[in-house]
């Protein structure tokens, strides 16, 4: 065993908004009856977060839990608890229908973060990033550029991206040129 | 000329400096390049399509047809720039076009005496015969002539981006209509986006200069403005043109950042991709120019656009100018060019009488005023000389010669509907004011039924400030609402400005023109599309608008016909005898004015041109020099050439390699589809065509995957997890399909069965460690047990190998003992990098996909997209055995029963062996007797794989022949690339070992 490499091994940008590879993280889609109560309480266990309501992401330090699809959480928390994690599912939900499986390697989680990050992305994701429509505590899965992605905002000008580990360098070049290119100035200053 | 007076929109203490066809000319800041190659007195700028007519401006916007230029050199060369749209900078260089050898001097003029032979359809009559001429004679030369600027040689080096925004309200237009409505809906609260095309605010009211609200229309647009800047909820950009409006409320905007400014840093242009509520359409009007003889010759333009030119400018087009009309609004050209203190020898109206209150300021200047007049020819011809005037009721007869050296006409305004039109809204013809209109009760539909386009100002019809500016609020007011937002945004601006009398429509002037004069009137200045053209058309049968424009192409030049579709479509009409309202109009489609490629590419080009799917061990195939291949959107290594090596030998090299020791193939990108739940077994027995419901637990079974019409679609290895979890290996390209294929059932058909589906293709770096030295290596490095009895074929473990936590496939492509290996893609590279530093004592090499093409082709295996192409089905494959018989149902079931699937005379998969030893050609057809009702060839089967086989050293193939299972041994004829043919025999499709004996050992 060696030590788990990220796609783009931490690479960074520098500049008024810098795109950056935030390396490793573990990470569990979990796919089940959200409404139940033995799902709503693993958000606890697991991650030590409420259940997210539709759209809406539930974020504590580098942890988080996202809601994904009317059926369908992502976990987010240290790589290293991954497999305990997933025992816990699997014990809570032991006889419920479900599906739980150990997605970390597959994503790459990149951070967009400067006064107009939002624009960053607006330039990327045909969606509706306007400050009353989307902010902290929600997430969206969309595209960037020609890639699936999803991304939340984990702080006033910050946004976490993850997308596929194999389009990585694909993700991280488009939302640098994009930052590189300057703002648009069309989201109101400070947001 | 420049003037002492006007040009509000000039720095006259900021002199610029340009150049056009190489020559040095001075223009102020401010100015756009068309008015100050009128100050610089360049009158010619262009040459016409087909007559290389000599072209002067005829307007001051978007609509000018004539004056398209090169702009830059270099990365900065672009053509067909409108000069009218083109802001001047410092160092601008620009070369007009289409014109041999020089814009004074054009040989293509030979074009014009030729004219009487060149007609509507011209090209339609004459190049048809003999047919083999089109292609070798016709179309090289008339591409030599045709054309305007030349392409840019070399790249781009500019930035470019999109721009996704969602608004509730899009105004398109920053004249007082436009800034009304943004201005209402602003108040009410509602996100705002207002686009104006130009670098400046107010629209015509500006150059007009009506009252609003009791001050001057400046200085209420200034203070609209300062309102607008002040709302965090509007966004108001200049130079930023409303393209197209398209379903949804989805409209695209085309925003120019530094095409004024080279030097200023940043993107370029920007392509705003907008979801509206409601776009608000206060696009204005164009003015119609006036079809008298002669009205082409440089010197004649539109009566607004010289006013534009004067009062925004400071430039003017002549000492002299007739203004000609058929309305009011044109007069006030005669007080602009007399305030500027020009000469105006006469207005000449077409109209019985000339009452209004513009007219009677016009005669108190002492001008004088001919009605019931026309103008019966222009004189000159690189510039206007002077008018025969005429009788507007007669024939053309003289009455009057008037010297001048610039005419400014008037034949009415055209609201410019382009935007209202692209998404389905529907005109109507206004009578009294002769032009289309927007009909309100058929505006474009939005997803709720409603209208989602509101056309204001003068692009609804208004020409008056009063109903434009109160029109425009109203609309903002509206839009806001429909948002959700009820704010009361107060009362509309009041708008005053001169009573007008109404226009007397004129398609033709003189009204009884003979042909003589008709066929020296322009409609298209651009393409040459007479008068007499249209009617030709219209003789000649062409009855339908859309018919008459494709072959007069009147309207078809880089305007889009701008200014010529109005009045073409009046005289076509007029030559049927129908209403204008019946004959219709062209359809307006987007974008407004051409928009660049790069503005639609954005940012997309060069590496990111399009992503590029890389595995774990990317960089080191990269390193080792390999030869890449896409497959999907991956690059996969196709071999691993070394030193002087040709890809051909390193493909030979890898293939007996792994037959005789061990290679090594990156299979990461292969899809893995977790399907989890109690129903898992019943719905994979629904996507399979075989049986997986009842796979043990550990093993591992080939399936294959049909459509719904029984044509293949995938296949792959499928590995039993546990009691209710399988996971399902797809092809390369195939893992998001398939994942959308089975999220498809599941939620639209099957929606209550008991099933989860995950995509972890890229969870894992996935190995395939192949040939008779595999095991032995992987014993070396140490960890699980892995022998035969261990891990049999078709069977997998979970465990360590090399310290590394592993799941081991034994499944073979290859037909040589193989163990597919899947580790963590995290450690993908450290694990891959073991077996090649280990491999070495084994005499490892890695393998690409070319090695792994001919390993199972020699095999017999099938490929997903080789043997089949969508029209194939399992049985043709001769995969029968992976048909199950047992069950009920399976898609593709149904499909396959159908007639033509279980017709005897489908082509069958057989292997295929050259006579001569060589390799077929990929795709070969084997001929038959005979040929079909084409007179084509017939054929009997084609070749669906083909490859040189290192290991029986031969070519060897696999074909789809018409009952070719039943005729082994028989030799039947391929074609060859570059004509003849070469015979193959049929033969077994497994060429070596067919026994399987290498793989279970």
């Amino acid at each position: 065993m060696s030590d788990p490499i990220s796609a783009l091994s931490l690479r960074a940008t520098h500049g008024s908004v810098q795109v950056s590879d935030t390396g490793v993280h573990g990470m569990i889609t979990l796919r089940g009856d959200l409404a139940s109560s033995k799902i709503r309480s693993l958000c606890k266990d697991v991650v030590g977060l409420p259940a997210p309501a539709p759209r809406e992401v539930q974020v504590k330090g580098d942890a988080a839990v996202l809601w994904m699809s009317p059926d369908e959480l992502l976990f987010v928390l240290p790589y290293g608890s991954v497999a305990d994690s997933l025992a816990r599912i699997a014990k809570v939900l032991k006889g419920q229908h479900h599906l739980a499986v150990d997605v970390s390697d597959a994503r790459t989680m990149l951070r967009v973060d400067g006064p107009f990050a939002r624009e960053v992305i607006a330039k990327l994701a045909p969606v509706d990033l306007y400050p009353g429509a989307f902010g902290e505590g929600q997430v969206l899965r969309s595209r960037l550029g020609q890639i699936a992605a999803a991304f939340w905002m984990s702080g006033p000008q910050t946004f976490e991206v993850i997308c596929f580990r194999s389009v990585a360098e694909y993700a991280f070049d488009l939302l640098a040129a994009s930052a590189a290119a300057g703002p648009v100035g069309h989201f109101p200053r400070g947001t | 000329m420049r003037l002492r007076t006007n040009g509000r929109l000039v720095a006259k203490n900021r002199p610029v400096h340009f150049t056009f066809n190489g020559k040095r000319l001075q223009g102020y800041s401010g100015d756009t390049l068309a008015s100050a190659l009128l100050a610089n007195d360049q009158l010619l700028v262009g040459r016409s399509f087909k007559y290389h007519r000599p072209r002067g401006l005829v307007a001051a916007g978007a609509e000018e047809p004539n004056a398209l230029v090169e702009l830059g050199r270099g990365d900065r060369q672009e053509p067909n720039a409108r000069v009218t749209q083109v802001e001047l900078f410092d160092g601008l260089a620009a070369r007009s076009q289409n014109h041999w050898p020089s814009l004074e001097f054009d040989v293509g003029v030979i074009n014009a005496k030729l004219s009487r032979f060149l007609p509507a359809g011209f090209y339609y009559k004459t190049f048809m015969q003999p047919q083999a001429f089109w292609k070798h004679v016709y179309e090289p030369i008339i591409r030599a002539s045709a054309g305007l600027g030349r392409a840019p040689e070399t790249g781009d080096d500019h930035t470019y981006e999109h721009f996704n925004v969602t608004v509730d309200v899009l105004v398109v237009g920053g004249g007082i209509a436009g800034l009304a409505a943004a201005l209402a809906a602003g108040r009410a609260g509602a996100r705002v986006l207002l686009v104006e095309q130009t670098s400046g605010w107010g629209g015509r009211a500006v150059v007009d200069r009506p009252s609003i609200e009791g001050i001057s229309a400046q200085d209420w647009v200034n203070a609209t403005l300062a309102e607008l800047d002040a709302m965090p909820n509007v966004d108001v950009r200049l130079r930023c043109q409303g393209a197209g409006v398209f379903d949804h409320g989805y409209a695209l905007a085309h925003e120019r950042l530094t095409d004024h400014a080279p030097k200023q840093g940043g993107p370029r242009q920007r392509l705003w991709r907008i979801r509206a509520g409601r776009i608000v359409t206060a696009t204005g009007a164009i003015e119609r120019p006036l079809s008298f003889a002669y009205n082409d010759v440089p010197g004649v333009l539109l009566a607004a656009a010289l006013r534009d030119y004067v009062v925004n400018f400071g430039v003017a087009v002549g000492e002299r100018t007739v203004i000609v009309t058929n309305n009011d609004d044109a007069y006030r050209t005669a007080i602009a060019l007399h305030d500027a203190g020009l000469d105006v020898p006469a207005v000449i109206d077409a109209r019985t009488s000339a009452k209004g209150e513009l007219p009677e300021q016009v005669r108190a200047l002492g001008i004088k005023v001919l009605t019931n007049s026309g103008i019966a020819s222009v004189d000159g011809g690189k510039r206007v000389t002077g008018v025969q005037v005429c009788a507007q009721d007669g024939e053309g007869t003289v009455t009057e010669t008037i010297p001048c050296d610039c005419v400014a006409m008037s034949g009415g305004w055209s609201p410019v509907v382009h935007l209202w039109s692209h998404c389905g809204g529907k005109l109507v013809w206004d009578e009294p004011h002769a032009f289309f209109r927007p009909d309100a009760d058929r505006p474009p539909l939005g997803a709720d039924g409603e209208g989602f386009v509101i056309a204001v100002g003068t692009a609804n019809g208004h020409l008056f400030t009063a109903e434009a500016i109160a029109d425009g609020f109203s609309a903002g007011r509206k839009a806001a609402k429909v948002a959700g937002h009820t704010r009361k945004p107060g009362q509309a601006p009041m708008g005053d400005d001169v009573a007008e009398d109404a226009l007397t429509p004129v398609w033709i002037m003189p009204a009884q023109a003979p042909y003589k004069l008709r066929s020296k009137m322009w409609l298209d200045y651009h393409n040459d599309v007479k008068v007499s053209d249209v009617q030709l058309a219209a003789q000649e049968g062409f009855q339908s608008v859309e018919h008459a424009k494709r072959y007069t192409t009147l309207g078809m030049a880089t305007d889009q016909g701008k200014l010529s579709n109005i009045n073409g479509l009046a005289v076509l009409s007029n030559a049927l005898g129908e209403a204008i309202p019946q004959v219709g109009t062209t359809t307006f489609r987007p974008p407004y004015t051409p928009l660049p490629l790069a503005a639609i590419t954005g940012v997309a080009r060069d590496e990111l041109f399009q992503p590029i799917r890389k595995t774990p061990v990317h960089a080191w195939h990269d390193a080792q020099g390999a030869e890449f291949e896409p497959v999907g959107q991956w690059r996969r290594p196709y071999a691993y050439p070394r030193g002087d090596e040709t890809v051909h030998d390193a493909v030979t090299r890898e293939v007996v390699n792994t037959r005789e020791n061990v290679g090594l193939l990156d299979a990461s990108t292969l899809g893995k589809l977790i399907v989890k739940g109690p129903d898992a077994g019943k719905f994979l027995d629904m996507m399979y065509t075989n049986m997986m419901s009842n796979l043990a637990v550990g093993k591992c079974r080939y399936g294959l995957m049909c459509s719904e019409n029984g044509f293949l679609m995938d296949d792959g290895v499928v590995a039993r997890m546990d009691d209710d979890t399988w996971l399902c290996h797809t092809t390369t390209g195939g893992a998001d399909r398939i994942l959308a294929h089975m999220e498809d059932w599941l939620q639209c058909e099957w929606w209550d069965w008991q099933v989860y589906v995950a995509n972890v293709t890229e969870q894992y770096a996935q190995f395939a460690v192949v040939g008779p030295k595999a095991r032995q290596l992987l014993q070396a490095i140490g960890g699980m047990a892995l022998t035969k009895d261990d891990l049999p074929f078709m069977q997998w473990a979970s465990g360590q190998i090399g310290g590394f936590d592993v799941r081991v496939f034994r499944i073979s492509f290859s037909g040589e003992l193989s163990y597919e290996i899947a580790v963590a893609a995290g450690q993908g590279a450290a694990f891959w990098d073991l077996l090649v530093k280990q491999g070495e004592a084994f005499g490892l090499m890695p393998y690409g996909t070319e090695a792994l093409h001919v390993l199972r082709a020699e095999k017999g295996f099938i490929m997903i997209g080789d043997e089949t192409d969508g029209t194939v089905i399992p049985q043709d494959l001769n995969l029968n055995w992976a048909i199950s018989k047992k069950k009920d149902d399976f898609l593709g079931k149904r499909g396959q029963l159908r007639s033509h699937m279980v017709d005897p005379d489908r082509w069958k998969l057989v292997g295929l062996e050259t006579v001569d030893g060589s390799v077929l050609a990929d795709g070969a057809y084997a001929v038959a007797e005979g040929v079909n009702a084409n007179g084509q060839r017939n054929t009997q089967g084609r070749v669906t794989s083909t490859y040189y086989s290192p290991t029986l050293k031969k070519g060897i193939a696999m074909g789809l022949v018409k009952h070719g299972p039943t005729r082994m041994g028989e030799v039947i004829a391929f074609t060859k690339e570059g004509g003849g043919f070469v015979d193959a025999r049929i033969v077994d499709p497994v060429f070596y070992d067919k026994d399987g004996e290498k793989q279970n050992v």
